[in-house]
C-alpha cells in the first residue's frame, strides 16, 4: 500500500520529537493562567543554567512546581502505557491487547487501593510501597490472564482476550467498590483518581515513577528483536533460537512494571496502549525497532495533549484524563474488534 | 548427523509414537511419510524441540538435543512449520532478518555486513529479492512459504526440518523449491504427503503408521505395491519415471465392472479399417500415432498410396484422424500401402477372448539376419500391420512377451510362405516397415506371462500365424 504524505511525514524520529516537545510546551503554556512559550523557555534556562530572567516569580512558580511536573508525569505515563500496549500486542499477537482492556490496569489499581485502604507501609520499601504493590498486582493479574486465556482457548482468539478483559475489569471493579464502601470519606477521592488523572501530583510522584519507568523501558528496548520474533508466533520464535519462556517473562515483567507504576501514580487511564500502537503501526509498520521508540514519543505527546483537553474543556473544572482517552480509545477499540472478527469470518 | 533412538511420545493418555529409531546422514534428503495421524508432525516437533522428549534419545551432531542452548540449536537446525504464521506490518526482508537472531548477542546486538550478505543471499535463493520491501500480507501463500524458508536459510543451519514444505504451492513453485533444497546440499528432513514427490527427491524414506516406524530405506526399496497398501490402505501400482531412474506410484481409484459383450467391433471402409473398443484398452505398439504405451479406444489401419511421401507423416496422420472425427489422444493409427480390403480377422474365445487383424504385403520383405548387407534404407508406409486385442489383464512383462510371441509367429508365417528378401535372396523375417499393436482390456483374468508356451501365448501365436498367412495369400492373389 502506498503511504500517504502524513504517514511518511510522521515516520521519523525528528518529527516525533518535535511533536513531543511542542506538546510539552503546550501543556505547560495552557491553563487558567496562560503562559507564553518564551516565559517557559526563560524559566527552564533559569532553573538549569541559572541565567537571569524577567519572568515573574509567581509564573515561574506555576511552571516549575505545578505545570512542569504535571506534563512530565503525563508524558512519562503516556509513554509507559503505549510501550506496555506494544509489548502486550506483540506477545499476544492481538491488536486489542492493552493494559486496560485485558484488565491489568484494574489489577494494579486494586493493589493501589489496598495500599490506601489498609494504610500499607512496608518499611523496607519505604515510599515505594505503593508502586511496588501495584506492579506486583499487575504482574499477577497478567499471569492470571495468560493462564486463563491459554486454558480457555489454546491459540487465544481475539474474542477470548476481550472476554477475559471484561471479566477482569468487572471483578476488580467490584473489589474496589467494596473497599470504597467499607471505607470512610478519604477513599472517596480515590474514585476520581481511579478515573485517571495526572493533576496535583507534583515532583514526588514523578520521582516515584521514574525508576520503574527507566527499568521497564530498558527491559523492552533490549527485547526489540524478541518482540519481532514473538509477532510471528512463539513457535517461530523458538525456531530461530529465542529462549521463549525466559524472554517472555522478561517482557511481561517489563510491561507490568510500566503498567503498575503508571497506575500507581495516575490511576487507570484506558486505551492509550491501544490507540498509540495502532496509530504508530499505521505510520511505521509493525517492526518494533521503530514501533517502540515512535510509540514512546507519540504516547507521551498524546497523553500530555489529552491532559490539556481534560483540564480546559470544562474549565475551571477538570475532567479525569481517562475520560478523554476512553472517548478516543473506545470507538477505535470497537472498530478494531469488528475488523478482526470480519477478517476471521471472511 | 541425527540419531533418533527408541523415541516414544504421548499426549496425555494417547500414545502417538512408539519406539521410533532411525538415523539421518549428513547431506541426506530424508522423507517422512505416513497417513494422517501417524505421528509425522509429532516426530518433527520433537526434532525441532518444540515438544520435549519423553522417552528415548535424539542425538544431533554428537550431542543430545536437550543439551543445546536455544541459539546454538537454531544455528544447527532450522524448522519450517506447515502453517506459516505471518505477522501483518512486516516486510519480507524484516522477516528474513529475524533468521540472524541466533548470531547476535543478547544485550548489544550488532548488525554486521555478513548478516546483510546472508539475508540477501537467502532472499535471492528463494527468488524473493525483488519483493523484499513488500509487506507479508500482500504475498501469496507460496511466497509466504518461501519467505519463511528464506528466514530458515538465513539461520545458516546444517539441517532443515520441513513439514509439508510444498503446501499451498502450485506445481512449478513446488519443484522450484525442492530443486533449490536439493542443490543446497543441506541435510533435509521433510514430511511429504505426495509419495511421488518424495520418491523423486528423497535419498531415503521413513514410513510411519499408527506411531510406529514401518520401514526405512530408499524409495526403490520401499515403494512396492504391498508396502504402500499396508501403510496407506490404498491400492496402487508402481511404474518407472520416463526419464529418471526413480520409481513412481499411481493409485487405482476404482475398478470397473468387466464387460460381458464382445468388447470390440470392426468397421471396414474403402481406405481404412477401424476397430473400436467399448472401453479403453491399454496398448503397446509401434504405431505412427499413439506409439509406445497408451490407452486407446480407436485403432485405425489406413491405406495410403505407394508413393505417399510426407515430411511429417505423424502430423499428417493426426490431421487425417481428426478429419475422420477421431480423437487422436485415444487412437492408435497405422498406415499401409496394402489394400486394406484384404485385411484378415481371426478370433478365439479360449482361454480368453482374442481378436487379431492383419494386413500384409511382402513387397519390402527383409531378412533381418542379412539386412546389414543391404545398402538401402526404406521408410515407406508399413506393410505387415498386426493388431492384437486381448480381453484380459496383462502384466508389463506379459505385454512385451506378447509382442515377442506375435513377432515370432509372423516370422514363421513368412518362412512357411517362402517369402524371400529379393536383395539378399534369403528367406525374409518380416518387411522393412512392419507395425504391431498389442491391446489388452486390463480386466478379468490376470496374466503375468504371455510367452509362446503359455495358454494365452499359444492362442496368440496360432491366430497371428494363421492370419498373417491368409493375408499374404490375399496379397499375392490381388497382385496376381
Amino acid at each position: 500500500m502506498p503511504k500517504s504524505f502524513i504517514q511518511t511525514f510522521l515516520n521519523n524520529y525528528i518529527t516525533a520529537s518535535i511533536i513531543a516537545i511542542v506538546a510539552l510546551l503546550l501543556g505547560i503554556s495552557i491553563g487558567s493562567q496562560s503562559i507564553p512559550f518564551s516565559s517557559i523557555w526563560e524559566t527552564l534556562l533559569h532553573h538549569t543554567f541559572h541565567t537571569s530572567t524577567n519572568v515573574p516569580a509567581a509564573i515561574s512558580q506555576i511552571i516549575v512546581s505545578i505545570r512542569l511536573p504535571r506534563v512530565v508525569l503525563a508524558f512519562l505515563v503516556g509513554a509507559a502505557l503505549a510501550l506496555a500496549g506494544v509489548a502486550f500486542q506483540g506477545l499476544l499477537k492481538n491488536v486489542l491487547a492493552d493494559p486496560y482492556t485485558i484488565g491489568v490496569s484494574s489489577g494494579a489499581a486494586v493493589g493501589a487501593v489496598i495500599v490506601f485502604f489498609f494504610q500499607l507501609h512496608l518499611s523496607f520499601l519505604g515510599r515505594f510501597t505503593l508502586p511496588i504493590v501495584s506492579i506486583t498486582f499487575a504482574l499477577v493479574t497478567l499471569l492470571f490472564v495468560l493462564l486463563f486465556a491459554r486454558l480457555a482457548e489454546r491459540n487465544m482468539g481475539i474474542e477470548t482476550i476481550v472476554l477475559i478483559g471484561i471479566i477482569m475489569n468487572a471483578f476488580f471493579g467490584s473489589v474496589i467498590s467494596l473497599m470504597v464502601a467499607f471505607s470512610g470519606e478519604e477513599l472517596r477521592q480515590v474514585i476520581s483518581w481511579l478515573m485517571g488523572s495526572v493533576a496535583m501530583r507534583g515532583w514526588p510522584y514523578v520521582s516515584l515513577f521514574v525508576p520503574f519507568f527507566i527499568i521497564g523501558c530498558l527491559g523492552l528496548f533490549v527485547h526489540i528483536r524478541e518482540l519481532n520474533a514473538f509477532s510471528f508466533g512463539e513457535r517461530a520464535a523458538a525456531n530461530i533460537g529465542v529462549h521463549v519462556l525466559q524472554k517472555k517473562l522478561f517482557i511481561l515483567l517489563s510491561a507490568s512494571l510500566l503498567t503498575g507504576a503508571a497506575v500507581a501514580v495516575s490511576g487507570t487511564i484506558g486505551f492509550v496502549g491501544l490507540v498509540i500502537p495502532h496509530m504508530t503501526r499505521l505510520i511505521c509498520g509493525a517492526n518494533h525497532r521503530k514501533l517502540l521508540p515512535l510509540s514512546f514519543l507519540y504516547g507521551g505527546a498524546f497523553l500530555v495533549l489529552a491532559d490539556v483537553v481534560a483540564r480546559t474543556i470544562v474549565a475551571p473544572r477538570e475532567l479525569p484524563i481517562g475520560v478523554i482517552t476512553s472517548l478516543i480509545g473506545a470507538p477505535l477499540f470497537a472498530m478494531l474488534l469488528f475488523k478482526s472478527l470480519k477478517r476471521k469470518t471472511g | 548427523m541425527i540419531d533418533v533412538k527408541d523415541v516414544s511420545y504421548q499426549y496425555g493418555e494417547k500414545q502417538v509414537l512408539h519406539h521410533i529409531s532411525f538415523t539421518v546422514h549428513e547431506g541426506e534428503f530424508f522423507g517422512i511419510l505416513g497417513p494422517n495421524g501417524s505421528g509425522k508432525t509429532t516426530l518433527m516437533k520433537l526434532l525441532s524441540r518444540e515438544l520435549p522428549l519423553q522417552r528415548g534419545n535424539i542425538v544431533v551432531c554428537g550431542r543430545h538435543i536437550e543439551t543445546y542452548k536455544p541459539k546454538q540449536y537454531a544455528k544447527l537446525i532450522a524448522a519450517l512449520p506447515q502453517h506459516i504464521d505471518v505477522s501483518f506490518g512486516y516486510t519480507v526482508k524484516e522477516m528474513v532478518e529475524l533468521g540472524r537472531y541466533p548470531y547476535q548477542s543478547t544485550l548489544f546486538p550488532k548488525w554486521t555486513e555478513e548478516d546483510d550478505q546472508v539475508v540477501d543471499e537467502a532472499l535471492r535463493c528463494v527468488t524473493l529479492a525483488h519483493k523484499q520491501h513488500v509487506f507479508l500480507e500482500q504475498l501469496s501463500g507460496g511466497e509466504r512459504q518461501r519467505a519463511a524458508l528464506a528466514r530458515a536459510l538465513a539461520q545458516q543451519p546444517r539441517v532443515l526440518l520441513l513439514d509439508e514444505p510444498t503446501n499451498h504451492m502450485d506445481v512449478a513453485q513446488q519443484f522450484k523449491l525442492l530443486n533449490l533444497l536439493k542443490q543446497s546440499k543441506l541435510t533435509v528432513v521433510a514430511i511429504f504427503h505426495d509419495i511421488n514427490i518424495a520418491s523423486l527427491y528423497c535419498d531415503r524414506l521413513l514410513f510411519l503408521r499408527d506411531g510406529k516406524a514401518v520401514a526405512c530405506g530408499t524409495p526403490r526399496e520401499l515403494l512396492n505395491e504391498s508396502m504402500i497398501e499396508s501403510v496407506f490402505d490404498t491400492c496402487m501400482k508402481r511404474h518407472e519415471h520416463p526419464v529418471l531412474p526413480k520409481p513412481l506410484v499411481t493409485f487405482v481409484p476404482f475398478l470397473e465392472q468387466p464387460i460381458d459383450d464382445v468388447p470390440w467391433h470392426v468397421t471396414q471402409h474403402e481406405t481404412m479399417v477401424v476397430i473400436e473398443t467399448i472401453k479403453p484398452f491399454k496398448v503397446l505398439s509401434s504405431a505412427i500415432v499413439g506409439g509406445g504405451t497408451r490407452w486407446a479406444t480407436t485403432f485405425v489401419n489406413r491405406h495410403v498410396s505407394l508413393d505417399y511421401r510426407c515430411d511429417d507423416a505423424a502430423q499428417e496422420m493426426i490431421e487425417f484422424l481428426r478429419q475422420q472425427g477421431f480423437d487422436e489422444q485415444w487412437t492408435v493409427g497405422m498406415m499401409t500401402a496394402v489394400d486394406v480390403r484384404d485385411v484378415v480377422f481371426t478370433s478365439a474365445y479360449e482361454p480368453v477372448r482374442l481378436f487379431v487383424a492383419v494386413t500384409a504385403g511382402v513387397g519390402n520383405a527383409v531378412d533381418s539376419a542379412n539386412a546389414w548387407r543391404r545398402t538401402d534404407v526404406i521408410a515407406s508406409p508399413g506393410t505387415i500391420n498386426t493388431f492384437v486385442f486381448i480381453d484380459a489383464h496383462l502384466s508389463e512383462a506379459a505385454f512385451v512377451q506378447a509382442l515377442m510371441t506375435v513377432t515370432e509367429a509372423k516370422t514363421k508365417a513368412l518362412y512357411d510362405k517362402q517369402v524371400v528378401d529379393t536383395q539378399t535372396n534369403t528367406i525374409a523375417t518380416g518387411t522393412s516397415t512392419d507395425c504391431t499393436a498389442i491391446a489388452a482390456s486390463q480386466q478379468g483374468t490376470y496374466y503375468e506371462y504371455a510367452g509362446t508356451i503359455t495358454p494365452i501365448g499359444k492362442q496368440l501365436a496360432r491366430f497371428v500365424y494363421e492370419a498373417t498367412q491368409m493375408a499374404i495369400d490375399r496379397y499375392n492373389e490381388r497382385k496376381g
